[in-house]
């Protein structure tokens, strides 16, 4: 039982993204880049825009911290790579609401990013899990992009 | 003299609780500790057959509650080898009572151009009070560096202990490396330049002998809540003459002696520091959790926790942990920082959690210490006095398990 749960949070997905971070480095030339962190436990979050339009054309992240808040970001990236600013704004928000227990979260539109779930079962770890999406969504408003 | 664990463990309820269905092993008191029956029972006998307020009332009952918190405050000064009561005074804990120094013996002595100097191992509630001190002042900020085996660099008192130095402001037991700091060499060098010193004792109060006298300390503050005691009480000690001539801290009820429309007088020390209606309760259960400790006595809880440590330190860097702070345990305590390898310390506290076991991941209030170490966060285990060589086992074993998630 316990051990279910814990393989949840660690799926699979989780600890692959936190082996082999997609889209890790810097992105130049970028139209914003974003440095943030979660101060109470020192995960660090760099994220780099580039936009074409109103898309977000590039999109790379630097950081270092637990499986959860790296992994998070990497699979984020892939996410959002090529999906409109707005949808990208609108993304974000309803994976904080799905941490926030406030939505259910459509396992089809989500894809890998389901596994996050996981996480809303251990409520100290989700500002882990979303230091990257505010960090998206301030990048956002900072390119002047309008949020969904 | 030595402590018996096992038998100690009983006078704590705590661990008659399980975790996630194991048995608890609590490895964070350096964050706060258990609390043995006795204290608790002294509390509910405070509050079935004491209660009243204190210092002003003058009935029976309140003599009886004036008996209790006074005996705590004696109990404390008794504590630490305070020569009178009236060095002791109650505060909410470490952080309040260096506050108090801050804003009553800092604003009132320090100006522009002097120097406050702390250590690069300094717990955030013995560092931004004091930076904060600086920018009210114009005082400059300074830290004694650390080695790289966490130790602080006394050959370098020179250069940092200036004519300028008001106040040197340092732990006696850091909360992330355990390093227990040659407190009474900065005190005389302090003194020899006209400045004060105050010791952060909230990590060597709970866990090894502490003498004011021998450290010659101008100001000392600890915690009940790390030491056996409840939430919301702590001691801020002063020597009796700078306590005299300090202005108040906070302004009410019981620190004043005579207030007129326009001006007061002020109580005698300590109650010129103790405004309002202190937390008379946990105070009083402050005092047993002393007189528990020493019935025990602090030496036999400090052989017991360098025997702990010592065993938790070697079995850690056999499983391959990166350990922090001094490889030798007469010059440490039982907080024990370590990282181990491809497991993040928040990643680690979360796994090890469902297996019964609590430590503490993260910067342990001490940034500036992290960034001086090179590391984003450390796990850390602290050891207390009903800690047992089962525990670290079942430290141990945990790891395993969490290092098998990441392998
Ligand atoms: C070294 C040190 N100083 C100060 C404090 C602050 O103590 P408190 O939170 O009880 O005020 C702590 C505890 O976290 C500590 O470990």
């Amino acid at each position: 039982m316990v051990r279910m749960s814990l393989e949840d949070l660690y799926k699979e997905v989780i600890l692959d993204h936190y082996r082999a971070p997609r889209n890790k480095g810097r992105l130049d030339p970028h139209d914003v880049v974003l440095e943030r962190n979660n101060p109470l436990c020192g995960d660090e979050i760099e994220l780099f825009l580039r936009f074409d339009g109103d898309t977000v054309e590039g999109i790379a992240f630097e950081g270092k911290g637990c499986s959860i808040s790296q992994a998070s970001a990497s699979m984020m990236t892939e996410k959002i790579q090529g999906l409109s600013a707005k949808e990208s704004g609108a993304l974000a928000e309803s994976i904080k609401a799905m941490m926030a227990g406030e939505e259910e979260g459509d396992p089809d539109a989500l894809g890998d990013l389901v596994a996050l779930k996981g996480v809303v079962k251990y409520p100290v770890r989700i500002k882990c899990a979303l230091l990257g999406w505010n960090t998206l969504l301030e990048g956002l408003e900072e390119g002047g992009k309008p949020r969904g | 003299m030595s402590l018996n664990a096992d038998v100690i463990r009983k006078d704590f309820p705590i661990f008659e609780t399980l975790a996630h269905g194991k048995r608890l092993v609590y490895l964070d008191s350096a964050s706060t500790s258990q609390k043995p029956q006795q204290v608790i029972n002294r509390m509910v006998r405070f509050y079935e057959t004491e209660n009243a307020n204190v210092h002003r009332s003058l009935y029976e009952l309140a003599e009886k509650a004036e008996a209790a918190y006074e005996g705590a405050r004696s109990a404390c000064a008794g504590f630490i080898r305070a020569r009178s009561d009236r060095s002791i005074v109650f505060t909410r804990g470490t952080t309040e009572s260096v506050n108090l120094v801050r804003f009553s013996w800092g604003r009132s002595h320090v100006n522009a151009g002097d120097e406050i100097l702390i250590t690069e191992m300094e717990h955030h509630s013995n560092l931004v009070p004091w930076q904060l001190l600086a920018q009210e002042t114009g005082a400059t900020l300074r830290y004694l560096p650390i080695t790289d085996d966490g130790e602080l660099r006394m050959d370098l008192l020179g250069d940092y202990v200036t004519d300028k130095t008001k106040i040197v402001a340092v732990t006696l037991m850091s909360n992330v490396l355990g390093t227990i700091n040659p407190v009474r060499d900065l005190a005389d060098a302090v003194h020899a330049v006209g400045g004060r010193i105050v010791v952060d004792a909230a990590q060597a109060a709970p866990h090894m002998p502490v003498d004011v006298g021998e450290l010659d300390t101008d100001f000392l503050a600890f915690s009940s809540h790390k030491m056996c005691g409840p939430t919301g009480a702590g001691v801020l000690y002063g020597r009796e003459d700078l306590l005299e001539e300090m202005p108040p801290f906070h302004g009410g009820g019981e620190m004043i002696r005579e207030v007129y429309d326009d001006y007061s007088t002020w109580n005698e020390i300590p109650h010129k520091f103790e405004a309002g209606t202190p937390n008379i309760a946990q105070a009083v259960g402050m005092g047993a959790a002393v007189e528990y400790l020493t019935d025990l006595t602090m030496e036999a809880v400090r052989e017991h926790e360098k025997d702990i440590a010592a065993y938790a330190i070697d079995r850690l860097q056999a499983a391959g942990a990166t350990v922090y702070g001094p490889a030798d345990i007469q010059g440490r305590g039982a907080a024990v920082s370590f990282n181990l390898g491809a497991v993040h310390p928040h990643d680690m506290a979360t796994i090890i959690d469902q297996e019964g076991v609590c430590i503490r991941a993260g910067h342990h209030c001490a940034q500036p210490l992290m960034r001086r170490l090179g590391v984003p966060a450390t796990a850390r285990a602290s050891f207390y006095l009903y800690n047992t060589p089962e525990d670290v086992d079942a430290l141990i074993d945990s790891l395993e398990v969490a290092k098998g998630w990441f392998a």
